[in-house]
């Protein structure tokens, strides 16, 4: 898709310009343009889905569909080497704190999409005792992608819209949130015992 | 043929005039070095990229097609991409090995890599044992992807290692053997010279029957010798998520990703230097108009050729076929592949005894 | 179809009146026994020496004043003869059923099942925790006294016990828990999923391994339960049809097909020909889709990337059909009450003859590329047996059970819509190994294909759609229709009270016993046949959960 074809998204341009125009070096701006056009081409999704829309998700990778066009080429097992999550199906609460988990353990920068009516609201099942009416309860979507399931082209629609998305951030001061060394330090020392429930440590548990 | 030492040496005598023989020869090394690393950088890229459009060749797809002409620059997009990720530190994890571990996989990476004969005169290291010292630098990344699982703090991780170690320790004995046979054809063991020795009609044509034997024997140990092919089970998505570098994010996780293709490449490297005459055009004796043309090909195109083609062939089998079961792949090793191996060095042996080779 | 043993000239249903006269008859829908709590256990494992050795389906319910329950479906795999039978609990305040699970294997996740819904505690069950909520839920959700503000969403992890609980009767009649052991303490459990790229889905397994051999297997199901069959007690007939779309939903066509048989069983409805034809030949094009999908998925689990596009390549090419006519590609919600939704494409005809002369070829292309390759079959050949009497006891119908031997096919036991009148093979493998499983569900896409020619031509001129009243009350009583999912035997069983909403409803999962019977399968296999058995089984687990 061309770019000229995002009609909808204007205000965004004239977001990222006031923001620019408010006051970036030349260097970080160009570099940090640099970063972002690499980053925005090569957005390694998450192998994760839940019900339909996975197996939307999955023609979306297929032959006639095929996303490597665009750089969503890897999709990886393992949440540490994955970009963003396609949330695709409905979460339920027994999965949400897996949900949850698993976006903790992708690296920083990650992206969440909302996939289908359950992810976005919970859809048809909206009224159910165990589904989560939206992920955005539980993490911060960046893209929400409507239909139920989503045509493929939706899907291709929606990932190109977080492309845009990644484009117009500022990487430095925006996304790379540095923390200090001496901070990170201590977070990895902190004592967990307080939160071992949160570990899935094995405890006793009376039933 | 060009010969690259005459280049080579005249920079040599140029710096010897200028400056003392060992600041000089310092100075080559530092050169050398970074060639070499950027040269490797280019092969991982470009392997990446082809290993993208061929994929998608076989599968009906296009492959990446929007950052540059045909879609040449994604691969430098994942770079940018990966560079900036974060590296995340497991708790519970060995720090100390686990930031090591991609680090010794590289290294041996590239250890290997430097053994190739690109073209003549273009050898880094080059000695007499060179097919020895090149098995054993290429070897050392096991370490790495044991210590890498050992020290992830994650099962699945540890499998994968355990899975990898088993499999890459097994299929060495096979690589080994097979280029055994070679050398006992040309009764050298420096790469460089094999080549040379090719002048006149490559190893596969020369020893026919055994050699064709050593290098589809090669060609497998050396696929399960890179975790790649019917032979990823360290690696197996759909049983380990992503096997010994599970844990592994960021630029961690992009020098594994960039080792394993660029040890394709010294694998197909390794298979085109031995087996298909490295950068010595191809000869057909009694042709000679023939002869002349293919000698004004450089040799270094005819090396990226022959190991390009043997990558492709490799990648074929990748995408094709399913993958192996752990037991299958140590009984394939140990009950066939060895002894195969063991009685062709012996029909080589009879071959070079008897002079039957060409 | 309806066989009588000869031998004994008397029907089921009289014979459990003799062995217990204290069984009564109701007559209302489909009709059922009532048979007395104390001697249950005895009486089903008498049915089962009478050859009633498939448990179709076991239903919890609660029928309001404290009055629990459950419904048994069972079938004589050798005559075909059906029985449904009710069991109340003994007292109201006491929730104790005999387990099953010993006669029938099936029983036993359908029991858990029927706990975590009902609090229905099963007696000498070896496994009474909870199928698909937490550990930590408060309460059943599917009583109808259930206040959903008990159970607010709870963010932190849930704990894996490593031992469960098993309830047993004293002699004075008061229970005693007991707890077993699942997972000992020294023993290297690794975790499944439930995301991982192998489980289909959000399933999840506790794998014990000594080495890469599997030693015991623990499967944790929920994490897609939505909670569906509470859901439709809230809706009125036409409204629960759209959720059975997302059931299986590589079989919606034919799940909708089994949720409108069944009401228009309720209501005496005849739908037309034009209908039957048409309803026929989209469940054998999401058949086809099905196993196009399985083909890929197998391949994709198994490491041979390249098939896997083949197939997905394919699946296009039926999904361009479903569309034209449906709107829908993967969920349709083509069939409703009386009919379907809109009538065919003008261009359905066409494009299905095409499809079907494309297909033949490509399915040689398959063989050829993946059925032929050796390791394909090193991998596949022998291993993760189901045995015949395993795949019936722990009622793994569908290609599962056709791969054991097991003639479970629903179109031909219980023909419905236009099978009885279109000849085709039912395929049946005798192995019961992965590649048996694989390559029954590689022939019948060539059945369908047979099948779907046999009617495309002559689809009868008719109206595409019966009118029904605007609002469908069922008349009272319980009814249990199935068809032949693409993975299995989908079954829906309806309990009226005469409203416009069901009382009860519950769909017979095709892949709850494909699940229950994993551990028997894969006990003792590598942790990489792990991937192929899942792979043949071939369930969906939004379809288990529910």
């Amino acid at each position: 898709m061309k770019y000229e074809d995002f009609i909808d998204n204007e205000y965004l341009e004239k977001m990222a310009e006031q923001l620019r125009e408010g006051g970036t070096n030349v260097v970080l701006g160009c570099l940090d343009d640099l970063i972002n056009w690499g980053r925005s081409n090569s957005l390694w999704p998450l192998t994760f889905a839940t019900s339909c829309c996975g197996i939307e998700f999955m023609a979306v990778g297929a032959a006639r569909y095929d996303f490597a066009r665009f750089g969503f080429e890897v999709t990886r097992a393992s949440p540490r080497q994955a970009d963003f999550i396609m949330v695709a199906g409905t979460i339920t609460h027994k999965m949400a704190p897996v949900l949850k988990r698993l976006y903790d353990q992708m690296a920083d920068p990650k992206y969440v999409i909302a996939v289908g009516g359950c992810a976005i609201s919970g859809g048809p099942f909206k009224k159910s005792y165990h589904v989560v009416n939206g992920v955005d309860t539980i993490l911060p979507v960046d893209v929400y992608i409507p239909g139920c399931p989503p045509r493929p082209e939706a899907m291709l629609y929606g990932l190109m819209q977080l492309q845009r998305k990644v484009r117009l951030e500022r990487f430095f001061g925006g996304v790379n949130k540095q923390i200090g060394k001496k901070e990170y330090e201590e977070l990895m020392r902190r004592d967990l015992t307080a939160e071992k429930i949160d570990l899935n440590v094995e405890t006793e548990h009376k039933l | 043929m060009f010969d690259f030492s005459i280049v080579t040496q005249a920079i040599h005598t140029a710096l010897l005039s200028i400056m003392p023989e060992g600041l000089a020869i310092f100075l080559e090394c530092v050169v050398v070095g970074v060639c070499l690393l950027l040269m490797y950088t280019v092969i991982a890229i470009v392997m990446i990229f082809m290993e993208r459009k061929v994929c998608a060749a076989f599968q009906c797809r296009l492959g990446p097609v929007r950052v540059g002409p045909w879609g040449t620059l994604q691969v430098i997009c994942d770079v940018f991409k990966m560079l900036t990720k974060e590296i995340i530190t497991i708790r519970h994890a060995d720090r100390f090995l686990y930031n090591l571990a991609p680090y010794i996989v590289i290294l041996a990476s590239v250890l290997a890599f430097s053994c190739l004969p690109i073209n003549r005169g273009m050898e880094v290291l080059d000695f007499n044992v060179g097919v020895f010292f090149t098995m054993a630098a290429s070897s050392i990344g096991v370490v790495g992807i044991l210590l890498a699982g050992w020290s992830s703090n994650n099962k699945y991780s540890l499998i994968g290692a355990m899975r990898s170690g088993a499999q890459m320790i097994s299929y060495e004995l096979s690589i080994g053997l097979s280029i055994l046979t070679i050398v006992v054809l040309t009764d050298t063991m420096q790469l460089s010279e094999i080549v040379e020795r090719q002048a006149d009609g490559w190893f596969i044509f020369k020893g026919h029957i055994p050699a064709i034997i050593a290098f589809i024997i090669y060609l497998i140990a050396g696929n399960a010798e890179v975790n790649r092919g019917p032979f990823d089970l360290p690696e197996a998505e759909s049983e380990l998520t992503a096997g010994y570098h599970t844990e592994y994010s960021g630029m961690h996780f992009g020098l594994f990703y960039v080792a394993e293709f660029v040890n394709l490449f010294i694998i197909a490297g390794l298979a085109a230097t031995i087996f298909l005459g490295g950068w010595m055009p191809l000869h057909i004796p009694g042709l000679d108009a023939f002869n002349t043309v293919m000698d004004y090909i450089p040799g270094f195109v005819w090396f990226f050729a022959k190991a390009f083609f043997v990558v492709w062939l490799l990648m074929w089998i990748k995408w094709t076929f399913p993958r192996l079961r752990v037991d299958q792949i140590l009984t394939l090793e140990w009950k066939y592949l060895v002894p195969i191996g063991l009685a062709n060095l012996l029909l080589m042996v009879i071959v070079v005894v008897f002079k039957l080779h060409f | 179809m309806w066989k009588r043993n000869t031998s004994y000239n008397m029907t089921i249903r009289e014979k459990i009146t003799a062995w217990e006269p204290a069984a009564e008859w109701s007559a209302e829908g489909d009709g059922m026994l009532t048979v007395p709590v104390e001697t249950f256990h005895d009486l089903a494992v008498r049915l089962k020496r009478e050859g009633f050795d498939f448990l179709r389906s076991l239903t919890g319910m609660d029928w309001g004043e404290g009055r629990f329950g459950a419904v048994y479906h069972i079938e004589s795999t050798a005559t075909g003869e059906n029985i449904v039978l009710r069991v109340f609990t003994p007292a109201p305040d006491k929730c104790g059923l005999p387990s099953v699970g010993d006669v029938w294997k099936g029983a036993l996740l359908n029991e858990r099942e029927a706990y975590d819904y009902f609090g229905i505690q099963f007696l000498n069950h070896p496994d009474m925790r909870r199928l698909y909520l937490r550990d930590d839920w408060v309460g059943h959700p599917l009583r109808k006294d259930y206040d959903p503000a008990l159970n607010p969403l709870r963010m932190n992890n849930e704990v894996s016990q490593d031992s469960t609980p098993h309830f047993e009767l004293m002699p004075d009649g008061s229970l005693i828990r007991k707890r077993e052991v699942i997972f000992d303490e020294g023993e290297y459990v690794i975790n499944v999923g439930p995301q991982h790229p192998a489980t289909h889905g959000v399933l999840r397994f506790r794998v014990s391994l000594e080495g890469e051999i599997i030693r015991k297997l623990d499967v944790h199901c929920g994490y897609i339960h939505r909670g569906i069959e509470k859901m439709c007690e809230s809706l009125t007939y036409p409204q629960t049809l759209a959720l059975t779309d997302r059931l299986d939903y590589l079989g919606a066509s034919q799940n909708r097909h089994a949720l409108c048989m069944c009401i228009e069983k309720g209501l005496g409805l005849e739908v037309s020909r034009r209908v039957q034809y048409i309803r026929t030949i989209m469940d054998e094009l999401q058949r086809i889709d099905s196993h196009l999908l399985f083909f890929s998925c197998l391949c994709m689990d198994m490491g041979a990337l390249t098939a896997f596009f083949y197939g997905f390549r394919d699946r296009e090419k039926v999904l361009d059909i479903l569309e034209q006519t449906t709107g829908g590609r993967l969920i349709q919600n083509y069939n409703v009450i009386g009919g379907v939704q809109a009538d065919i494409h003008p261009d359905f005809v066409r494009r299905v003859k095409e499809f079907i002369a494309y297909m033949r070829p490509t399915l040689r292309e398959y063989h050829e590329i993946f059925t032929g390759n050796v390791i394909a079959r090193q991998r596949l050949v022998g291993t993760g047996v189901l045995t015949r009497e395993d795949a019936i006891s722990f009622g793994a119908t569908g290609g599962t059970g056709r791969a054991s031997g097991w003639a479970c096919d629903v179109r031909k036991r219980h023909p419905y819509a236009m099978y009885g009148e279109v000849d085709f093979d039912e395929v049946l493998f005798t192995e019961g190994d992965c590649y048996a499983r694989y390559m029954v569900r590689m022939r019948e896409i060539e059945q369908s294909l047979r099948i779907i020619e046999q009617l495309i031509d002559n689809i009868p001129e008719g109206e595409y759609r019966t009118k029904t009243k605007p609002v469908i009350r069922i008349p009272e009583g319980t009814y249990y229709s199935a068809v032949e999912g693409s993975r299995g035997e989908f079954g829906v069983f309806i309990e009226s009270r005469g409203d416009k909403s069901p009382y009860r409803m519950k769909f017979r999962s095709t892949g709850l016993p494909l699940v229950s019977c994993l551990e028997t399968i894969a006990r003792g296999a590598k942790i990489a046949d792990l991937i192929a058995i899942g792979g043949t089984l071939d369930y969906v687990v939004p379809d288990i959960d529910r």
